[in-house]
């Protein structure tokens, strides 16, 4: 049976939700997001420091996704828009979750997957090399991502990168990445 | 030489450079999906400044977000300031970052470590 993606994407949408989105992923969807969650966040009288985190964290896991989101098959866009992508900011045990879903060909699965667990096997001292390696050494790609967003993202929250690959159908996957700013783990260096 | 005066969007800071004063100075948020396009007259212009600048180039940097699409573009801005350093003129590098803000404050170290050009840290206290 193929991966539900709106029985998840209900899931996801369920708890203490800031902002939740399905659908196209834009530049004016990307705007409208960050503004909406600065305003809340700004209601909520959360710390400066947290809130900076969220919103640097969210910055880059919607352009993550409006760089790879794929041209979905033609059979696929029947159900879904073409630059198909989900977002959830939530509230989840003291901390702040920015969940992001997106198809993803089976063929890039190895590659995504591999970055993502050897960035989780980094300490914070190697992920600072890391990031400082390929900021200096490696180019930006024509749609202007730099591979650094997956690092950055890991060394701002200083959280392991939660990620699943659920089958679709035929050669498409769906790729979901969970991120997480937690409050107790700031000011530790 | 002309100077650059952008004002800032929510996605793009304030941008002066003058060659007149040889102040240099980007503010604001720096969070374009493609930066390349952004920063290009940047880095043209100072390509264009390198040929003959002032003894002294003092640059400010003052930005409260930025992505990592433009750390890169911010990493090639400083990269012709290093090469007016190294033709034996003043640069100083100052990095603003806002009292707490830990993250911007090792981005600026980040920098400080790749190019050699001495930087100042500048906490701002609200």
């Amino acid at each position: 049976m193929s991966f539900d993606v709106h029985e998840y994407y209900s899931k996801l949408n369920g708890g203490d939700v800031l902002v939740a989105f399905k659908g196209s992923i834009t530049t004016d969807l990307i705007n409208n997001i960050l503004e909406e969650i600065e305003e809340k966040m700004e209601g909520a009288n959360e710390q400066a420091r947290i809130r900076k985190k969220v919103y640097n964290v969210l910055v880059e896991s919607l352009q993550n996704l409006y760089h790879h989101v794929e041209e979905l098959p033609e059979k696929l866009k029947d159900d879904f828009d073409s630059k198909f992508g989900i977002l959830v900011v939530s509230r989840e045990n003291e901390a702040y979750k920015i969940s992001t879903g997106n198809f993803i060909s089976s063929e890039k699965i190895k590659f995504l997957k591999d970055k993502i667990d050897k960035i989780n096997s980094l300490s914070k001292e190697e992920l600072k090399d890391m990031y400082k390696f390929i900021l200096n050494h490696q180019k930006l790609s024509a749609k202007g991502g730099g591979g650094l967003g997956l690092v950055d993202i890991a060394r701002k929250t200083g959280n392991k990168l939660e990620y699943t690959f659920q089958h679709y159908q035929d050669d498409y996957y769906f790729f979901n990445l969970d991120v997480f700013i937690s409050e107790e783990n700031q000011n530790k260096t | 030489m002309e100077p650059i005066s952008f004002e800032g969007t929510p996605k793009t800071p304030t941008v002066k450079f003058d060659a007149g004063t040889g102040i240099i100075e980007i503010k604001g948020r720096s969070i374009p999906e493609n930066s390349i396009e952004f920063y290009k007259p940047l880095v043209d212009w100072l390509e264009e400044y390198a040929k003959g600048p002032l003894e002294k180039t003092t640059v400010n940097i003052q930005l409260e977000y930025f992505n990592t699409s433009s750390s890169k573009c911010i990493l090639d801005v400083f990269k012709k300031l290093e090469a007016i350093h190294k033709a034996k003129n003043e640069v100083i590098i100052n990095w603003h970052y806002e009292e707490d803000d830990e993250d911007m404050l090792e981005a600026g170290e980040d920098y400080e470590s790749i190019i050699r050009v001495p930087f100042k840290m500048i906490e701002i206290v609200e």
